[in-house]
Formats: structure tokens, sequence, C-alpha cells
């Protein structure tokens, strides 16, 4: 037994369940802190039915629209690899699969190892670009807040580490196991409380701002 | 909008923060993708335009109130406060360089509705005295006056004259039990009386009755656009009560947008409960007068026509098809902007911007967008459905010496309308 192992226990064990514990508490604060402002009842004539271009709008808010593409594309673009290769690293690997299997007893087929590392890969870069896009794009620099690094370097930790960790780069396995595990508990913790809240609360905002265009009969 | 202080202000904030509100402050990723869809961000390319750094102080006033790190930070003495001078600053971006056209919220990936937002910040910008005079000025004039331009009955009875020796048809005020209440804009009273004209015209055509009540025939509602509900619901109020008293079937929005979101979407809220009649635009009722074959209309126009959509009637107002199958009763020639409908650009003076002395250059700055648009079509007419609309375009076509008639889409039908008996119209509707 080498000198990481109580790390590695330590990081997939009670350190995990707090950061999950605190996870849960923190999406469902964050939902309560929503739903808990409520909204006042509609009282205008709609012209289309509200719910069903609020549900819609979830949806077809994923896709661009020309305007957007033609004046932003490289954003949308590196922002939709981002986002799926993200996917695919955080549900199609094997262990991931497994981790949840046991937490929530679902599980389903996960892409060969080769997918995910090169998925992986593809996704480090396009968090690099979206850095220096930040870094220089005129508008994202003006308005991004220490809250937007918070949001990439949680974001970033558990893939870089996994990578290394996968490809036996630089440290000992254990280490590196050790420190992805702990910076995905990391990332659990912030994730409800950060910019990375957009993860669960897009659907509202999508829907609700659906509904606002719906009850005039437009679909934005 | 008396006694207006700071703490008012920023109270207002905090209790227009509703769940659509801070799901959105939520889901907010700083892409800046909204700046692309603003004609003032495009014009100038100045960053302070970004819709959504225009709401820094709301966004603010959501975290310090209604997140739990956001009062950890708040009682621990951390969080930023919101100033006097910030808000004034903010006075030029809530107001001068957003018309509320909501083309931000158009694009936002993760949908945030930042025009929605902006209303509501306006409600705060307002109660804390940070509002323009221009639209201080106008929402005084309209509470207290009943027209947000000064114009009084007196006013309206002389176009009201001037129309009927025009048309030779007569007009009557607070005539009760008819199917119609038509109501007017002081801008098209002033600078568009052949409104008024039209409506007389196409109106005794369809064989529709009608009245204007004199004391509510102004649509436009300086309260919204200001952002005091309480003005706002005084404005509603006189419509609803006279429409009411009258009991008409219908109460109609004229040509201007804003008046048509106020009336028909914000109204019911505002006063807190349903209307007893129907609120529609007047495109919507001329293209239901076309549908029932009301609506004859002869020759074409010769020019080569373009149409400008007001925002609060197409992206905000749902009012999109029936100018287009209006315009085709009268145009073989009319060709679409490049964004248009629900995607079409502002022209720069809605939401009350236009009524702002001081943002006059940075209005005409914005309007290129509008200029390239109109260019691109090679149109030689303009037609739009917004007296306000028209006179921010009017302007931006004789600053940029742009050779181009703007005419309002009432008045351009009211000349082609054909004058047959309504017995045979009738006769022909049913076949």
């Amino acid at each position: 037994m080498d000198d990481y192992m109580s790390l590695l226990l330590l990081s997939k064990g009670l350190l995990f369940e707090i950061a999950l514990v605190i996870f849960i508490f923190g999406v469902l604060l964050r939902l309560f802190e929503i739903f808990s402002l409520g909204r006042k009842k509609d009282l205008s004539e709609p012209k289309a039915n509200p719910t069903i271009i609020g549900i819609k709008t979830i949806f077809t808010r994923s896709i661009p629209s020309y305007e957007m593409m033609t004046k932003r594309g490289f954003l949308i673009v590196n922002g939709i690899i981002f986002h799926v290769g993200l996917f695919i690293v955080v549900f199609l690997l094997a262990p991931h699969i497994t981790v949840i299997d046991r937490l929530i007893d679902l599980s389903w087929s996960p892409l060969s190892s080769q997918i995910i590392n090169f998925a992986t890969v593809v996704t480090i870069f396009s968090m690099i670009v979206i850095l220096v896009h930040r870094f220089t794009h005129p508008v994202m620099k003006a308005l991004t807040t220490s809250g937007d690094y918070v949001a990439w370097i949680v974001t970033f930790l558990p893939i870089i580490s996994g990578y290394m960790a996968y490809n036996h780069l630089l440290l000992p396995y254990n280490l590196i196991l050790a420190l992805h595990i702990l910076s995905v508990d990391l990332l659990l913790i912030v994730l409800p409380f950060s910019k990375l809240s957009h993860s669960f609360t897009f659907f509202m905002a999508r829907y609700y701002s659906g509904t606002i265009s719906g009850r005039k009969g437009v679909q934005l | 909008m008396s006694n207006a202080t700071l703490e008012k202000g920023i109270n207002s904030f905090v209790k227009m923060i509703d769940a659509p509100i801070a799901s959105f402050f939520s889901s907010c990723v700083s892409c800046g993708m909204c700046a692309d869809a603003c004609l003032f961000y495009q014009e100038t390319g100045d960053v302070k335009y970004t819709p959504i750094a225009k709401l820094e102080p709301l966004r603010r006033a959501w975290e310090q109130e209604y997140t739990l790190f956001g009062r950890l930070k708040k009682l621990l003495g951390l969080s930023k406060k919101i100033t006097n001078e910030e808000l004034k600053q903010h006075t030029e971006l809530v107001y001068n360089s957003c018309t509320m056209c909501a083309r931000c919220s158009m694009v936002c990936p993760v949908g945030n509705d930042i025009a929605y937002m902006i209303r509501k910040m306006r409600e705060g910008m307002a109660a804390g005295g940070f509002a323009p005079a221009g639209l201080i000025g106008a929402s005084n004039r309209a509470v207290e006056i009943g027209s947000p331009m000064g114009l009084t009955l007196h006013a309206l009875s002389a176009q009201i004259k001037h129309a009927e020796k025009a048309t030779g048809i007569t007009i009557n005020l607070d005539k009760s039990d008819v199917e119609y209440m038509v109501l007017l804009s002081s801008m098209e009273l002033i600078n568009f009386p052949e409104y008024l004209e039209a409506i007389a015209k196409i109106f005794k055509q369809a064989g529709k009755t009608w009245t204007i009540s004199s004391t509510a025939f102004e649509a436009t509602n300086s309260g919204i656009q200001i952002g005091s509900s309480d003005i706002a619901r005084i404005l509603v109020k006189r419509i609803v009560d006279s429409a009411e008293k009258l009991k008409v079937k219908t109460v109609i929005s004229p040509e201007c947008g804003h008046a048509f979101t106020a009336i028909r979407y914000e109204g019911p809220n505002l006063i807190g409960r349903k209307y007893n009649f129907e609120v529609k635009h007047i495109l919507e009722v001329l293209d239901s007068f076309n549908e029932a074959g009301l609506l004859p209309t002869e020759g074409l126009e010769k020019e080569k026509l373009t149409f400008h959509d007001p925002c609060s009637l197409a992206r905000k107002g749902g009012v999109i098809d029936e100018p287009r199958r209006l315009l085709k009763k009268v145009s073989d020639n009319f060709t679409e902007m490049t964004d248009h409908g629900a995607r079409n650009w502002c022209c720069g003076g809605g939401g009350g911007a236009s009524a702002i002395e001081e943002g006059e250059p940075l209005r005409l700055k914005a309007f290129k967008t509008k200029q390239k648009q109109i260019e691109e079509t090679e149109a030689t007419t303009l037609v739009t459905a917004c007296a306000n609309c028209r006179i921010v375009l009017e302007e931006g076509v004789e600053h940029y010496n742009m050779d181009m008639p703007i005419v309002g889409l009432t008045e351009l039908l009211a000349e082609h309308l054909v004058d047959k008996p309504k017995q045979k119209l009738k006769k022909e509707a049913k076949q």
C-alpha cells in the first residue's frame, strides 16, 4: 500500500459524501431561492399557450440563429464542443458510470476509453480557447468577474487531473487519482453556489423566457 | 415619483425581483452575446452598452437579498453597495441606450429575458429619482393633462372637426354601446392626423360602429416607459373605466407599439383583473375586416415598399403576419428587410427613448443599423405601424439625407379603399 492510498480513500469516501451532501443541499437551496420568490399570475389574455412555448424554448434556444453564428460563431461552436465533450467525459466513462450506478442504481453502456480520452483532449482544448477568448474579447473581458474564473478553475481541475490519471502522467497513479476525486469534490461543493449553477437553472430561465414571449404568440 | 430617494430605489429593485429574474441572474455565464443583438453596442462598439451589464445594480440587489452567499457577504460588510453615483450613471444605460426592444432577450443562450428585467429595473430607477427629465415631464403631463405631449380634449376636438370636414363622416365622442372604442396617440394627433381620417373611412366602409372617449383617448403609457406601475395603472384605469362605461366590445390600440403592449398585456396585471372587453391592435382589426371581406381595396402602390416592424408590435406583441397580409393587398412590390418580423431591429427610439432630449446624438448613431437595413432593400417607401417609430425614422432619414417617404399602414390602406355599398360587400364576402 503506497502513501497515497489513505488520501485516495478519504477523497472518494468521507469527503465525497460530504461534497455530495453539500451539492444536494446547494442545488435545493438555489431552487428554493428561485421558486420561493414566486411569480404573479398573468391576467392578460394569452395569444398562444405560454406553457407550451415555454417548454419548446428550453430546446429551441439551443439552436443558434444565423445572425449570432455570423457574429459569435467561434464562441458558439467552441461552447457546443465544450459542453458535448464534458457530457461525454462525465457521463460515458466506465468508472464514472460505476460511481453513478452505486449512488442511484442506474447504469448505461460506456464509450471506449480511447474515445473518452480523445473527448477529454478536445474538452481541455476548448476550455483553454474560452479562457483566451475571455481575456481578449472586449465584451467578455468587461463582463468577466472573479466568479467566472472560479467556475473555470473548478471545472478544469477534474478534467485535467482525470486525463493525467488515465494516462499515468507526471504523478503516482494513486496520488493523481486522489487529486482528481478531490477536485470533483470541490466542483460538487462549488457548483450550486457559483456561476456553474446555470447547469440546472438554465432550464428555468429558458422556460420563463419562453412563457413571456409565448403569451404574445411569439417563439423567440 | 415624489420624494424619490436612493433607499426607495433599492427597495423597489428588491421588490421587483421574482422567480424569473432570479433564474435569469443564476444562469448568466457572461458570454456577452446580448451585446451583439443590441443596436447601441453594434453602432458604438462601447462595451458599457452590453445589455446584461446595464442590469448590474439589479443583479447585486438580487444577490444581496436573495442568495445565501450574498446575504452572508452583506452581513460581513463585504458586498458592494448600490450608490447614488452608480444609479446616476445607469440612467443613460437603462433609458437612453435601451429601448426595451428585447432583441437581446431573443439571443441569450441561457434564455435570459433582459428586456423584462430592464422594465423591472426602471421601477427602481424611477422610485429612486434616476429617470430622465424628458420621461418625468411626459409622465406628469400624462397624469395631469391626459397626454404625455400635453394634448387636451380641445386639441382632439379640433382634429376631429378637421377629419370630419376632410371625410364628410361624423366622428362620435363618447357614444355608448358601439362595437369599438378607438384610442389614439398624441404623436399621431399632432403629426399624423390623417390616421384619424383613415379610421373614419375604413370603419364606415366596413359598417362598424365606433367611438372615441373624451376622458381616455390617449393610448400611450408613460408609466410603462419610465417604470412607474403607479402611473401606468392610473393611465390604464382611465381607458378601462371609459371602455366599460361605454360598454364597447373591443378597444383598439392605435399605430403605436408600446401602447399596444401596455393596454393589451400589462394592463390587466396593473389593475389586478381581467377586462370586460377585448383589446386589439388596429392592424389586427384591419386584418379581421380583410378576412371578412370588409376591406375592399383597389390598385397597387407604384413604389417599392418595405416594412419596419415596431418591436413592441412584432417581437413583443405578436402582430407579425397581419401587416404583411395587409401590405400585400396594396402592393406586389413589397420587400422584406434582412431581419424582419420577430427578428427586426429597433428604430432606436422605443421604450420612451425618443422622449429623452439628451439621448438624441446616441439615437441617431444607433439609427445607422436601420439605415443599412432600409438601404439594402432598395425600397423607395417605408411603411410602418407606430407613430413613435415613424417620427424617429423620419428624424433618422432626414439626418442621413435618405430620400424616403414614411407612411403609416392604416393610411396606406385607406388610400386604396373602394367605396362599395355594404350590402354588396356582404354578398361578396358570403361568396
